[in-house]
């Protein structure tokens, strides 16, 4: 990766992302120790080395602006406000999870701070991303909806349909391409043929930019103004954010399909890090810098202490909010 | 009572649903044109290409803008032509409409009304004429509808528009010239009530859709033989009404099941089933 070019640095905001990706990565951590300790139900798709743009892109979006996400979306979800608590509850199946516990990881979503939810298919919010937005304009309210996925989904149908049915409305959506290098466990640029994201939204008539997504402050800064142009009317945007997935698929997947020395270089350029050494640079002191991580893993230890504690939901829960004609009594699916 | 036709009783279905509640607005293919059959003729005359919206020949988009557009609150009755090229949109019905509100644990609802014309019709071969009700009958969070009268899709399908569900409804090509008697008024339809067209003591006939008028042209062949046959439309496949059909076979003792589909897998073997416990 290049040296991020020296520039005026907003000391407080870069903390504030600091704290932030330092929330996410003690969440996953969290998580990935509760694969361990068999309390999570389900799997665990962990976007550690990936904050950056959950933190930058999510963190330029106002509270009552509309979220999707991925398999992938532990990030997205914490920086879009859900309580910890919830989100660790949900991942261990319990009354008190965002969704009930009926959710988990892959599900999780809090309607309440305007994310519609994570998604089991890649690919499959950019469509609903898109009708979120055909909703916003039709109300006339100036909300934006920003979709995130990875780099797989570009060669999923609903890449295609969802861009081109959001340029041809005009409607307010940022599609960011969260590109962490794999498709599952498969290098995506083998499988994937032409010129990557930005060449095929461009294609479809969205303004794009392609960015280091391990440097928080550009991907906020770009996120931001892209963000702008969609609320004032511009139609939408393309942001493809380049990181590093420094685990594997899933929280059991050792990633042996790749060399150690290409993680450990990554390691080097993770997002965490960087931001840490800018604000080293710009006189933060060391211990505060190190407070961060401190209180984040503080507050997700005591999230995991709670949500281990949660009771789980009673098996009536499973025949509850099927649908109201026609609902389902125990035993009749 | 005005004698119109099935297409025309839809048409003036979504018309009011769309004066009553601004939130509903109808997508797809050519509904500015008036809709591959007409059936939106006259529409976006009166609400504007806003509430009767075109859309391209993408039909994940389609129905999976239209589960986006639900969540947000809007009302989107959703056109997919024939029911043959729903299939392009599978998951967007099946994992993403028909799951929301379960999985993520009643935090949102996905009201939407998903048309699929289905059945045999002019001759149009292997992928304009399937029936695969029953497929959607198969997956918990849907409701499917299958209209069979003028004045049942008339009310049915302002009910669909006013359910919070997803309804799949599955109107049939061969009915849209269909004329008969439709209500006045506000005429709504519940979900889950058969409709007895024919009382009989000999035998029950189940069925619904397009294939109700051959039960019942049926029927009155076998009255002229003597053998007096209760027809039952079943409106709904999910929810059916097990009621009103096992008290018809408990009276006559003989059930006999007829739809336009595949027999094997059918939606007539769930009622056999039933039935025959």
């Amino acid at each position: 990766m290049p040296e991020t070019p020296r520039r005026n640095i907003d000391i407080a905001r870069l903390r504030d992302q600091h704290r932030l990706m330092w929330r996410i990565r003690a969440l996953e951590e969290a998580a990935l120790r509760g694969l361990g300790d068999k309390v999570v139900l389900g799997a665990i798709h962990p976007s550690i080395g990936q904050e950056a743009v959950a933190a930058g892109v999510v963190g330029a979006l106002r509270r009552d602006d509309i979220l999707l996400s991925t398999h992938r979306g532990h990030g997205h979800t914490l920086a879009k406000g859900a309580s910890s608590e919830a989100m660790l509850r949900e991942l261990f199946g319990r009354v008190g999870g965002n969704c009930g516990g009926k959710g988990g990881s892959m599900h999780i979503a809090d309607f309440e701070v305007g994310m519609l939810g994570a998604n089991g298919v890649v690919g499959a919010n950019i469509v609903i991303a898109a009708g979120a937005a055909h909703a916003i304009k039709l109300k006339g309210e100036d909300k934006v909806v920003c979709c995130i996925f990875g780099d797989g989904a570009i060669n999923r149908g609903p890449f295609l349909e969802g861009l081109n049915w959001a340029a041809v409305f005009g409607l307010p959506v940022l599609f960011v391409c969260e590109d962490n290098g794999f498709a599952a466990t498969t290098r995506t640029a083998s499988m994937t043929a032409g010129g990557g994201p930005a060449v095929r939204a461009r294609a479809i008539g969205l303004p794009a930019e392609e960015l280091d997504g391990n440097d928080v402050l550009a991907v906020e800064d770009t996120a931001q103004a892209m963000i702008a142009a969609i609320r004032a009317g511009g139609g939408p945007r393309f942001l493809h954010a380049k990181t590093y997935r420094l685990t594997g698929h899933t929280g059991v997947d050792t990633a042996p399909y790749r060399p150690a020395d290409e993680v450990a270089a990554r390691k080097r350029e993770e997002p965490i890090l960087r931001a840490a050494d800018l604000l080293r640079g710009a006189g933060v002191a060391e211990a505060e810098i190190e407070a961060d991580r401190i209180a984040a893993e503080a507050e997700m230890n005591a999230a995991y202490d709670a949500a281990i504690a949660a009771p789980f939901p009673g098996p009536e829960a499973a025949f509850l909010d099927v649908q109201d004609v026609g609902s389902p009594a125990l035993g009749a699916f | 009572m005005a004698r119109i036709s099935y297409m025309e009783a839809a048409r003036q279905a979504l018309a009011e649903e769309m004066r009553r509640d601004p939130l509903v607005w109808a997508v797809g293919e050519d509904l500015g044109r008036g809709g591959v059959f007409g059936q939106y003729r006259g529409l976006v005359e009166e609400f504007g290409p806003a509430r009767i919206s075109d859309a391209p020949i993408s039909e994940a988009a389609i129905l999976g803008a239209s589960v986006g557009a639900a969540m947000m609150g809007t009302r989107p009755v959703v056109e997919m032509r024939f029911s043959d090229f729903a299939l392009c949109a599978v998951d967007e019905l099946v994992n993403q409409a028909a799951k929301a509100r379960f999985m993520f644990g009643g935090q949102t609802r996905v009201p939407m009304v998903v048309r699929e014309p289905i059945g045999m019709w002019r001759s149009s071969a292997a992928q304009h004429s399937q029936s695969l009700e029953s497929w959607y009958a198969h997956i918990p969070g849907l409701v499917v509808a299958c209209p069979a009268t003028p004045a049942d899709n008339k009310g049915m399908l302002k009910s669909a528009i006013r359910c919070d569900d997803p309804v799949v409804y599955m109107e049939h090509k061969n009915l849209w010239p269909l004329e008969d008697e439709v209500p006045d008024g506000e005429h709504l339809v519940p979900f889950g009530v058969a409709r007895t067209l024919r009382e009989g003591r000999d035998v029950t006939i189940v069925s619904w859709s397009a294939q109700v008028h051959v039960c019942a042209r049926a029927a009155e062949t076998l009255a002229q033989h003597r053998i007096e046959a209760e027809v039952i439309d079943l409106r709904t496949l999910w929810p059916w009404d097990q009621e009103t059909v096992l008290a018809s076979v408990s009276r006559t003792g003989r059930l006999l099941i007829a739809h336009e589909a595949v027999q094997v897998g059918g939606f007539g073997a769930e009622i056999a089933a039933v039935v025959a416990e």
